[in-house]
Formats: structure tokens, sequence, C-alpha cells
């Protein structure tokens, strides 16, 4: 599903640059549920960011479902990141005056969909994440764990292939954590491809195979016994 | 772009975010009233100022014998000049090029006489092209006329004030006044946007005047009135050449500053049609810089709703929004306000304008308006600006990577 060969990025800092992602390799298959390790400053947000087409590569090979993604313009990156990718973020960064409902309908809205298949579909997913009761809350009428429910629900209403979580439990306490990561778990089982970037081990153990970032190198790649949820 | 899914998203966006709405809407509504407010009482201004000193006919020149001061052809000095009905021959003879119009005056202050009630007036004998030369309006019957002059009638056009204080509501026309030993018939009654002086003015055929006056020629004075296309430079060059003529035809010397007077009525309204102009810049001046205010306000409060915008565009863009829907999202809600807020600012500034009308003509503005093109180029242009002063932000809005402005707290 996801085939990257090579990767590099660095950032200008004034006169120095900083070599974030130093050629990374990896493979990642439909079905997976990939933890992306690291401490901060390890890369690995920019990693995430560059497979979500929110920022771009320097160098090296992206393959996502068997398409080249290089040299987008920012019309075509929009619409594959609305069509292949979901995205949750740590600070949830649902629209503040727009309603659960609204929320997880808008990228549907950009999908072109009809209002009322919208409505429809976005509900579905509410359901899914158990927040049917809540669709009319504001977000500032949400907990943080109802948040991310929510944003999950968005990131899931586009059908995406694959789910891209930024550090989804680290705005949230141990047992929202977890079942935010039980509903991650779930998701996966339907079979829809994740990658969860973290830098807590104990969320990273609840998926099913560890990347482990260290100075923008992949320092570790292995399968690890799941802790299911 | 325009569809009703999109207009949808936009009301919606309209609605939750009230205050933003209310002050974008507010600036606009607020800039297309003071610039309506003020370009109205520009032009009460301006119409008082018309008023005043646009009314009398502005291409007159005004004759007045005087005495003379030097002695000259074997003529004494301190000889008394008249003008005689001659003159106005002479002139129509010798000035066909210049002039339009020509008309005696003899003034003379005289009690009237109606059923026993007496007042004094004064009593103006002329042609019937005064009526062109003072402008004077009628508002029943008609001026002296042509036949009048001719036949010596005892005919009479009264002022306003003159029926009014004489006949209170009776109807003045065909009734008949007293001067002096004779009974004069009210042909006409008349108004003059002068003022009140000349509302209480007789007007009589200059020869009848004459005919009373024992049977005599004599005129108090000429009033001239040239063919407008003749400019100032002609009209100067008219006023030369008719002193010439004059001081010839009574043997006057050439240099002699007091036999004889003409006023030329060019060189004032020249001023005045000067200082009107000015008073034109001025309403121009204010009228475009409320209007620039209008568009800095507007575009300082676009480019703070784009700021603010900044992560929810960076949300949407996440989400699969792409450069040109952010842009449209945003021009559109901002065109949408503006046009809005812009039209009702006009409606309510229109709707005071014409609600104040006269009250204010004390402080000399008379009838402010503003002309319906004015109204609406002013608002299309705040609309515009608006559009602009979105687009700019809403572009960089738009091609900010999404990483950097979800990172925009």
């Amino acid at each position: 599903m996801i085939q990257i060969s090579n990767l590099h990025k660095s950032y200008k800092m004034g006169s120095n640059s900083l070599h974030v992602l130093k050629g990374i390799n990896f493979k990642i298959d439909e079905g997976e549920l990939v933890a992306i390790m690291g401490s901060s400053g390890s890369g690995k947000s920019t990693l995430l960011n560059i497979l979500g087409m929110l920022d771009i590569a320097d160098e090296g090979n992206y393959l996502l479902d068997n398409v080249l993604i290089k040299d987008l313009t920012e019309t075509i990156a929009a619409n594959y990141r609305n069509r292949f990718l979901g995205f949750v973020f740590q600070s949830f960064n649902l629209i503040n005056y727009k309603n659960a409902l609204e929320n997880v309908a808008l990228p549907l809205y950009y999908q072109g969909l009809r209002r009322k298949t919208r409505q429809q579909k976005a509900l579905e997913y509410l359901k899914k994440v158990g927040l049917l009761d809540w669709a009319k809350h504001l977000p500032s009428e949400l907990s943080g764990g109802q948040k991310q429910r929510v944003a999950i629900a968005r990131a899931m209403a586009s059908e995406p292939k694959v789910l891209l979580a930024d550090e989804p439990t680290g705005a949230l306490d141990s047992n929202t954590s977890r079942e935010v990561m039980s509903l991650i778990q779930k998701i996966n089982d339907e079979g829809k491809t994740i990658l969860v970037v973290t830098h807590e081990i104990d969320i990273a153990k609840m998926c099913k195979r560890i990347i482990t970032l260290k100075d923008g190198v992949i320092i570790e790649d292995k399968k690890t016994d799941q802790i299911l949820l | 772009m325009f569809s009703r899914d999109q207009w949808q998203e936009i009301f919606e966006t309209i609605r939750k975010n009230k205050l933003r709405t209310i002050l974008s809407g507010f600036t606009v509504a607020l800039g297309i009233f003071i610039f309506i407010i003020l370009f109205g009482f520009g032009n009460g201004l301006k119409n008082s100022f018309e008023q005043f000193f646009l009314d009398d006919a502005t291409n007159t020149l005004w004759l007045y014998p005087g005495v003379t001061s030097k002695a000259y052809q074997g003529f004494k000095d301190n000889r008394r000049i008249e003008f005689e009905n001659s003159d106005l021959i002479d002139i129509k003879e010798n000035f066909t090029f210049f002039l339009e119009n020509i008309t005696p005056r003899i003034n003379r202050r005289e009690v009237l006489s109606y059923k026993g009630q007496s007042n004094i007036y004064n009593i103006r004998a002329v042609a019937p092209a005064h009526q062109n030369v003072e402008k004077t309006i009628i508002m029943k019957g008609r001026f002296i006329n042509q036949k009048d002059i001719d036949e010596r009638t005892k005919n009479i056009t009264i002022g306003r004030l003159v029926a009014q204080d004489i006949f209170k509501k009776e109807d003045p026309m065909g009734k008949y006044i007293e001067i002096g030993e004779s009974a004069f018939k009210v042909v006409g009654v008349f108004q003059d946007k002068s003022g009140d002086r000349e509302e209480r003015l007789v007007y009589l055929p200059y020869t009848t005047r004459q005919l009373m006056e024992k049977n005599n020629d004599k005129i108090d004075q000429i009033i001239v009135s040239f063919k407008q296309e003749l400019g100032y430079v002609g009209a100067l060059a008219f006023e030369k050449q008719l002193g010439d003529f004059f001081k010839s035809k009574k043997v006057i010397d050439p240099t002699d500053k007091s036999g004889l007077y003409i006023r030329n009525t060019t060189e004032r309204v020249r001023q005045n049609q000067r200082f009107a102009s000015t008073l034109q810049i001025i309403v121009a001046f204010v009228g475009i810089g409320t209007l620039i205010a209008g568009i800095i306000g507007i575009s300082n409060i676009m480019v703070f709703v784009v700021k603010e915008r900044t992560k929810e565009l960076g949300i949407r863009k996440a989400l699969g929004a792409n450069p040109i829907s952010i842009v449209a999202m945003i021009l559109n809600e901002s065109i949408f306000i503006t046009t809005l807020s812009g039209i009702f600012g006009l409606l309510i500034g229109i709707f005071m304008l014409s609600r104040l009308d006269d009250q204010l003509e004390q402080y000399f503005i008379l009838d402010p308006y503003v002309d319906s093109l004015t109204a609406l180029i002013a608002t299309f242009l705040l609309i515009f600006f608006g559009a602009i002063a979105g687009f700019i932000p809403a572009k960089r809005a738009a091609s900010i990577k999404p990483i950097v402005a979800l990172r925009d707290e």
C-alpha cells in the first residue's frame, strides 16, 4: 500500500540546514497497523507529513497504492489527500464553529457528494465511533476523547486507503487513550491500513508492527505481539 | 462555483461567525453611508450656492448714465448724461452681432392703492426682455409684452408679495390698482428666487411710464444681455465697444471715468463659477477620501479575517480542499457580505438624505442629494476593493502548505 525508498528531508534554519530524514526505506502492506516510534526530534512527524502529502520530500520515492507521489500541484495533492488519506491529529483540528456532524461531513463536501448523502454517511460514522447522540454538539461541548473520536470519524468518512494518526493520544489521559486506541484497532480489524506516530511505547505496543526512528534513520523495524484492548 | 451546496456552506459560515460578519458588514455599510451623506451635503452646499449667486442672468451688461468730470468738445464738465429711447435703437442696430436682449429700466417709488388701502412700492418700468434678464418666474397671467409697449397700456405685473399684501386671499388677476392718478390692471403675478425684495416689485411698460411723465423719452438705465457663446473675452470686447460707442454718441471724453458706468456681470460670474468648481472639487475630494477610508477599513478586516481562519483553512486543505475552492469560499463570503451591507448602507444614506430635504437650509445645505450613478459606482468600488482586499490574503492562505497552516495557533 505504501512504499518508501531513500527518503530525504532537510529544513533550512537560517544559514545551516537541519537534516531531518536521512534515507528512509520501508513498505507497508494493506491492512497493517504500524506504529512509527521515536523520541521528539527523531523525524517521525516529518515522515508522517510527507506520507500525508502535507509536506514534500527533498529526495526519494513515495508510492501510495502504486501511484507515484511526486511534483504534485496543490490541486492534485488536495484531491489525493481527499481520496486516499484520512488524518487524525494530536490537537484534533476540528473546526470549532461546526458541530460534530458537520465536521465529519466536511471531507465529503470536498468529494462533491450531495448534502443528503453527506449527512447520512456522517451519521453512520458518528454511530461507528459511538457519538450519534452528540452529532449536534460543537467541539467545545465535547471531551478530549470525544473530540478525537469525532476526528477519527471524520478521517474515516471519506473512506481513505490509509489512515494517518499523528500522536492521536498525545493530548489524552491514559483511559481515554485506550478508548481511542481500541477504536483504531477496531477500524484496523475491518481492514484499514493505519499508521500511528507516537513516542509512547505503550501505544506502539497496541499496533502490529513498530518502526523505530532515531535521528532521521530507521534503527528498528519489527513485528510485535499486539496488545488487544 | 456558485452551486447551491457552496452557498449553503457560505451561509453556514456567515451565520456561525456573527462577529466577523457584523464587523465587515458594518464597515462597508458605514463607509457607504458616510460617503452618501457627505457627498449629499456637498451637493446641498452647491445647491445653496447656485441659488444665491447664479440666479440672475449671467451674460448681462448694465449701463448707467453719470455726470461728466471733464470738459470735452465745447461741453463743460459736471454735465448730467441721460439715456433715451434712441439709445436702445442704436444698440439694437449697431451691436446685432453681440446682442441677445435689451431692456430699459426706469425706477420709481410710488403709492399703490386698492380698496382704500395704500402702500409704497418700487415700480420698474421695463421692456418684455427684462423677464429674461432677471429670470423672473411668472406664476399667473403674463409679463409685460410688446403690445403693452406699443400701445402704452396700463397693465402691470406684480410680485408675489405685492399680491399677498394688497389682495390677501383675493385673486389679483384682472383687478385694478391705483398708481397716482391712474388705475392699472394686473395682468400677471411673478416670483423671483433672489428673495423677498425682488418679490415686492411692480413691473410696468416703460413707454407707459414715459407717457405718465409728460410723454418724455428718458431712460434711467439700460440692461443688455449678450450671446452666451461670446465667452469671457467676447464679453469684455463688447463692453469696450459699447462704452466707446456711448462716449462718442454722448460726447464724453474717452478718458472720463464718471460720465458713463458699465457693470459687466461676467467677471462676477467667472468668480462665482470658480468658487462653484472649487466647491465641486472639495465635494469630490471628501467623497473619494471617505471611500478610500472605507476601502482601507474593509481591507484591514479582510486581512484579519483570513489571518484568523488560517488554521481552519489548513484543516480544510488537509481534508481535501483545493486552493481554488479556498479562494472562492473566502471571496464569495466577502462579496456576499459587502454587497448586502453596501446596499444596506446605500439605502439608509439615501433615506436619510431624502428625510433631511430642506431641514438644513439654514446651514446652507439645500436639497442634499446623490445621483444614483455616483452612489452605485461608490458601492461597487467598495465591494470590488473589498473583494481584492480579501483575494490577496486568501490567495496567500490558499498557497500556504497545509502543514504550516495547521501549526498556526
